[in-house]
């Protein structure tokens, strides 16, 4: 295959970006989306120029690492037949030939540090917040012991399958980080151990997300829709009623 | 990243000062703010029963209601009083909002955003036009103040029918109430999921419906009176 990438190329956090136009040919349609960046960076090397940064890690879409914005999408959830992460995008969703546009995540809780790479570690700061529950360690508990009903067990794992890869800010209007979020929230509030400390959790969590300076959710939905994990729109109204359930518990006060 | 004045804060405090609580307040008030539209398009179409019908039901608003409980005319203050403190709530909410998402949205050379409604991303500029809209429709019925066809003597009913003989009145009118229905379609989905009721997907197709329906039924509901005066219907 033959195609033209268009990538956002900008040097530092400072520095003026622009799109850049680079042609590959040869690349294979079994190709994934960051092995023909490879490919080009390789090209790059060799022509001695600098070549396209990006975030990868394990390239089997289960780390949360990668993800641009193509064509406008994050992953290029538009160009792929079923959802995915930017590594297990396969160059056959594309045509031969096809103009192809690289951008970084852009929001402003996302400041970005080089090409296609940004800072993503507000996410993490939400998660310490309190996206997690407090046990004291030792050898693993009977599984049993504490029974967990089927219908939250199950949409707690819906929701854990969150990878943090921060694609559902790049898609949001408001550069809110609400869907994230509420995953977390989710994922903890339907488990029993995530009990004891449910109310506080929302309430610091909420607090960290909108002091990372990421907007308000307006229930737009373009979040969900291009989630590699398919996080469903519902689990922000389950964080919006443990929030309001929360303002009229003590904890935090 | 933190900012320092909000260090003092507990996290409760800064819970009910979060976006989410924001939203919340912004939901509840429009509400508050759907529940009045209905009931005034419900009584507009007293004007199909004549003018004695249409004057009364405009009078007994403004002095009756909840007399003797209070003394006459009382209600219709107390009303109002409540009617603006929620569309300033809703206005300060959406503003405080809207200067956060400018402040953390994204600008992109090439973006496809396919799950946004035409409603949904009108909601800022298309309540900035409502409210001006808003502006108009009250000073030209309430206070009086443009009199279109119409004088300060007239009773509701001659002000409505010589208004509504007017085919750009009517036009107007329409595009009024159909900025309202189009912030509607997404504002009571959108209303009633931050306020957690969006609890699977057939909730939300579900609550999707109901926003269509709901500002269809009042787009009809305040349309029926001027078409049915501009076509002759009410004289």
């Amino acid at each position: 295959m033959k195609i033209t990438l268009n990538i956002w190329r900008q040097a530092n956090a400072k520095a003026e970006g622009h799109l850049e136009r680079y042609q590959l040919d040869g690349v294979s349609e079994d190709m994934s989306f960051l092995e023909t960046l490879d490919m080009l960076n390789e090209q790059l090397t060799t022509e001695d120029k600098e070549p396209v940064a990006f975030d990868q890690d394990c390239r089997e879409g289960i780390c949360g690492m990668c993800g641009v914005v193509i064509n406008g999408a994050p992953h290029g959830r538009y160009s792929s037949s079923v959802p995915t992460t930017t590594c297990q995008l396969h160059m056959r969703s594309f045509a031969d030939g096809a103009e192809i546009t690289v951008e970084p995540w852009r929001a402003g809780g996302f400041p970005l540090i080089k090409d296609l790479v940004v800072d993503r570690s507000a996410f993490d700061r939400i998660i310490q917040a309190g996206g997690f529950i407090s046990v004291n360690t030792g050898s693993a508990p009977e599984a049993h012991s504490v029974p967990a009903p089927k219908l939250e067990s199950d949409r707690a794992f819906d929701n854990a399958a969150c990878i943090g890869c921060g694609a559902c800010v790049a898609a949001c209007p408001n550069g809110s980080a609400m869907l994230f979020t509420a995953a977390k929230i989710t994922h903890l509030a339907m488990l029993p151990q995530g009990q004891p400390e449910r109310y506080s959790r929302v309430k610091s969590m909420i607090a960290q997300h909108d002091a990372e300076g990421f907007g308000g959710c307006t229930n737009i939905g373009e979040c969900a829709s291009v989630c590699p994990k398919e996080i469903p729109l519902e689990s922000i109204a389950q964080l919006n009623r443990d929030l309001m359930k929360s303002l009229f518990r003590r904890e935090g006060k | 990243m933190t900012p320092v004045a909000t260090q003092t804060l507990t996290v409760h405090q800064k819970a009910v000062r979060s976006s989410v609580a924001m939203k919340v307040l912004m939901a509840v008030t429009g509400i508050f703010l759907i529940l009045f539209l209905l009931m005034h398009a419900w009584g507009n179409l007293k004007a199909f029963f004549g003018p004695e019908a249409y004057d009364h039901y405009a009078e007994w608003l403004k002095s009756d209601i909840l007399y003797p409980l209070i003394p006459k005319g009382w209600f219709i203050w107390i009303f109002r009083v409540f009617m603006v403190a929620c569309i300033v709530l809703h206005m300060l909410s959406a503003y405080l909002l809207t200067v956060r998402s400018w402040g953390a949205r994204g600008r992109y050379q090439r973006k496809d955003r396919r799950s946004q409604t035409f409603a949904a991303r009108t909601m800022r500029w298309g309540g900035i036009i409502l409210l001006m809209l808003l502006l108009f429709h009250l000073g030209q019925f309430t206070v009086k103040l443009f009199l279109t066809g119409f004088t300060a003597t007239s009773t509701p009913y001659q002000a409505v029918v010589l208004t509504f003989s007017q085919w750009y009145m009517v036009i107007l009118y329409a595009l009024f109430v159909g900025t309202v229905c189009f912030h509607l379609r997404h504002g009571i989905w959108s209303a009633l999921t931050t306020l957690g009721a969006n609890t699977s997907p057939a909730a939300r197709r579900g609550l999707n419906y109901t926003a269509i329906f709901v500002a269809a039924l009042l787009f009809a509901g305040f349309m029926a009176m001027p078409v049915a005066v501009l076509f002759g219907g009410i004289k």
